[in-house]
């Protein structure tokens, strides 16, 4: 199951399409008609994917009410603005998209039932979609029974790859290893203090920043996990005082990170003092709005993506979004992330040819997205990623000041050997 | 105990409701859907075992428990135990550092199979344990509770206490439970498919059979003398203790069936679904459960199934026509059904819809009787 097919059809579509663009091209000079690059509908979509001569249906699957509405409508925002900017420069193979958006209501089993409507009964051409760990799991094995195509935009533990979704955010390493190997480098830590919400991302994470302390003969002076929501950090505030880390690594997820850094302060810890530096990979911009920027001045995050990133691409992407959607909006990692899914499915369909999901999955590696607010990307034949991985230096209003970058795209890993 | 005759144990009114809801879900259901809504529809009918159990526990014998999710996810969790270890043989799990246990396992450095998982190699212990577990697990807590004369809105209480308490702990031990994500990816029964059509429809009629074997069950205890104690002891619990009759032991029972039933739906939930996640475990789902009891009418037991289906049908297409505002809808259905109908569907039937009903029965009688009468003198 975990072996994707490495299918050689990429090159027969392409020639076809290119045959028939050939033949196509003088007969439409001849009759003058504009529709000289659409193809064929009957041509592009062998399996009966739910796509007409002008129009191309595709799903949106986040949740939109329940507790995880506030962390996934940044994605939601992100996933339509690229559509609309596709369907602006005249859509995909000569086709609008047109989303379908479904609601999975924080609620694993719901993202389960929509995920089989979208692809059963709507038979969307793609899926843009799911946030937590949790419910990537309840649609997997949906995706690959009916064979559909996802596209997952959050940072995640790993172990995982599967031939129906490309993972637009970063695996565990990616995020982990960078960002370790900067405040030892740079800040010259050797104790390590391990802080986590309790399920699979922050534990699995964990246990890679544990190897690699290990492997780099530094030490993890103690690893503490609390339940989601929980909201009471003053032992472990306590127990981090007594054993004085250089380095908090903090894993604290969705509204437990406001009680986390707020006590954090109220325990006397000045995070801008950098005695102990708190490095988190859990806390976007979109989380620093509800904990406030002055609770987490200081503190270092690390991750692929910072609004603050200056470059033309992320200006561009920045500014539409913010007319999109509203000046008051921040953009934080996964909503980036998210916002490449539509993008790359593009970039996929494409180069395929067609719409054909297996096609795509074919014709997917190596596909390069240059004009990315990241900067450019590449899909890795595991279905993820190459990114650079940021060091962001949080600030009173609640950006990130960028402090470092790695030189090189990082390979993504997602079964990283001697970290399991 | 006296046997019960069948006159007694089903009633012209009965035996209409069973023949309705028959006709329903074996045939009507099926012809008008596709495999994808049949699907959900058999989803849906696994939590009315849950509203059945209900309808017993709460409608008949009084005692509201807001953590019956702990039963349905029992249930649903033995279940999915054994489809995940059919799942992870060696040969599918390769990759991992530890062949041969389930996934989630060796993502929390487990190398080897918790004991308590073992049983669930064999379905036979697996399908005794799915009635047995959580039976025995209502009993424990109805022993605590009842034999103490615990009541009323302490019981809800603490059985909403249980529900979290259990979630938070297969929650918290997600190395032998699967955490958050719950079960998944589960696959096969004994190597056949669960997850093609075929095997969709097969699984539907079998959830429906065992649902009339519940529905029956129910309605045996309904028309028994014990269904009558239980219905004294709601209205006066005072006069029947006085009576000589040790009222714990009843309740008991009937909060035993409840569980039964619950995890009965749990495991056929499981199966058609394909995988289990706390989040039927916990107070929320709890309390929706017996929401479906409420809006089916909560002394009715086929109320407790058409409640179940209209909250889950109008939970599904609310949402899939406004994704962003279905909750209103079904907030304002809640409040409508509870304002105007206290008793349910099952009251709007009995009050608007019954004396038709019985009309057209008496009509047909007629019809038959004259029939027959004509060619007789004919």
């Amino acid at each position: 199951m975990m072996h994707l097919e490495k299918e050689t059809r990429t090159s027969n579509g392409c020639r076809r399409y290119f045959m028939k663009t050939v033949v196509a091209l003088p007969l439409a000079m001849l009759f003058g008609s504009t529709a000289l690059a659409v193809p064929g509908t009957a041509e592009i979509n062998t399996t009966g994917l739910a796509v007409t001569d002008t129009t191309v249906k595709v799903g949106i699957l986040h949740s939109v009410t329940g507790t995880m509405a506030i962390s996934e409508t940044g994605s939601v925002q992100a996933e339509k603005l690229a559509i609309e900017q596709i369907n602006a420069m005249g859509g995909v193979l000569g086709r609008k998209i047109e989303y379908i958006q479904e609601d999975g209501a924080s609620d694993w089993p719901t993202f389960a039932e929509k995920s089989k409507k979208l692809l059963v009964k709507d038979k969307v051409a793609a899926v843009f979609g799911c946030w937590t760990s949790a419910s990537r799991k309840a649609v997997l094995p949906i995706f690959e029974q009916y064979n559909g195509m996802l596209y997952y935009p959050t940072f995640y533990e790993g172990l995982e790859q599967s031939p129906n979704v490309i993972y637009t955010g970063q695996e565990a390493t990616q995020q982990i290893i960078a960002g370790i190997d900067w405040v030892v480098k740079n800040k010259g830590a050797k104790k390590f203090f391990l802080l986590g919400s309790d399920y699979i991302w922050p534990r699995t994470s964990n246990k890679i920043a544990r190897k690699h302390i290990d492997k780099l003969g530094l030490k993890v002076v103690g690893e503490e996990y609390y339940p989601l929501g929980h909201t009471q950090f003053n032992s472990v505030i306590n127990k981090i005082k007594l054993k004085k880390p250089d380095v908090i690594y903090a894993i604290v997820v969705g509204g437990s990170n406001v009680a986390f850094y707020k006590q954090l302060k109220a325990a006397g810890i000045d995070m801008t003092k950098e005695k102990p530096i708190v490095l988190t990979i859990s806390v976007t911009e979109d989380e620093v709005l509800g904990i406030g920027g002055e609770n987490i001045v200081g503190a270092y995050a690390a991750m692929k993506y910072f609004q603050s990133l200056d470059n033309a691409n992320n200006k561009a992407f920045v500014e539409a979004f913010k007319k999109r959607w509203g000046d008051g909006i921040v953009i934080g990692d996964v909503t980036q992330a998210a916002y490449l899914g539509p993008w790359l499915w593009k970039a996929a369909v494409e180069k395929a040819g067609s719409f054909d999901i297996d096609k795509i999955r074919a014709a997917s590696p190596e596909i390069e997205l240059p004009t990315a607010p990241e900067g450019y990307v590449r899909i890795h034949p595991n279905h993820h990623l190459w990114s650079k991985t940021r060091i962001g230096h949080a600030r009173m209003d609640g950006q990130y000041d960028i402090v470092y970058e790695t030189e090189s795209l990082i390979e993504p890993d997602p079964f990283p050997k001697g970290y399991q | 105990m006296s046997t019960i005759s069948f006159r007694s144990l089903l009633s012209k009114n009965d035996i209409f409701g069973f023949v309705a809801l028959v006709i329903l879900i074996m045939i009507l259901l099926p012809l008008m859907l596709d495999i994808f809504r049949l699907n959900l529809i058999g989803k849906y009918l696994t939590y009315a075992f849950v509203a059945l159990g209900l309808v017993m526990c709460w409608g008949m014998g009084g005692i509201l428990s807001l953590g019956q999710g702990v039963f349905f996810g029992m249930g649903g969790y033995c279940m999915a135990m054994f489809l995940k270890l059919e799942a992870s043989s060696p040969e599918q799990t390769a990759i991992q550092s530890t062949p041969g246990i389930p996934d989630f396992m060796d993502w929390n450095q487990l190398t080897e199979l918790p004991w308590f998982w073992l049983p669930y190699n064999s379905f036979g212990l697996t399908l005794i344990s799915i009635i047995l577990a959580p039976t025995a697990f209502a009993f424990i807590i109805g022993l605590a509770m009842f034999k103490r004369r615990v009541g009323g809105v302490y019981f809800a209480i603490i059985t909403q206490a249980v529900a979290a308490i259990l979630t938070i702990l297969i929650i918290g031990q997600q190395g032998y439970t699967g955490g958050v994500n719950g079960i998944t990816d589960l696959r096969t029964l004994h190597g056949w498919d669960i997850r093609t059509d075929a095997a969709k429809y097969i699984l539907y009629y079998l959830n429906a059979l065992l649902l009339f074997v519940c529905l029956f069950g129910a309605q045996i205890v309904r028309k028994s003398k014990l269904g009558r104690l239980l219905v004294a002891m709601r209205e006066r619990e005072d006069r029947v203790r006085f009576s000589g009759y040790d009222v714990a032991n009843f309740k008991i029972f009937v909060f035993c069936l409840a569980a039964m039933f619950s995890a009965i739906g749990g495991a056929m939930f499981t199966l058609q679904v394909g995988f289990m996640s706390p989040s039927f475990v916990g107070i929320v789902p709890s309390i929706e459960m017996v929401i479906y009891c409420a809006v089916g009418g909560r002394l009715s037991i086929f109320g407790a199934v058409y409640g179940t289906l209209l909250v889950n049908w109008a939970k599904t297409s609310f949402s899939e026509s406004f994704p962003e505002l279905w909750l209103f809808a079904m907030g304002a259905l809640f409040i409508g059904v509870v304002m105007a109908f206290p008793n349910g569907l099952a009251g709007v039937y009995s009050s608007y819809f019954h004396t038709y009903v019985e009309r057209f029965f008496q009509m047909l009688k007629q019809q038959f009787y004259l029939k027959f009468l004509s060619h007789k003198t004919v």
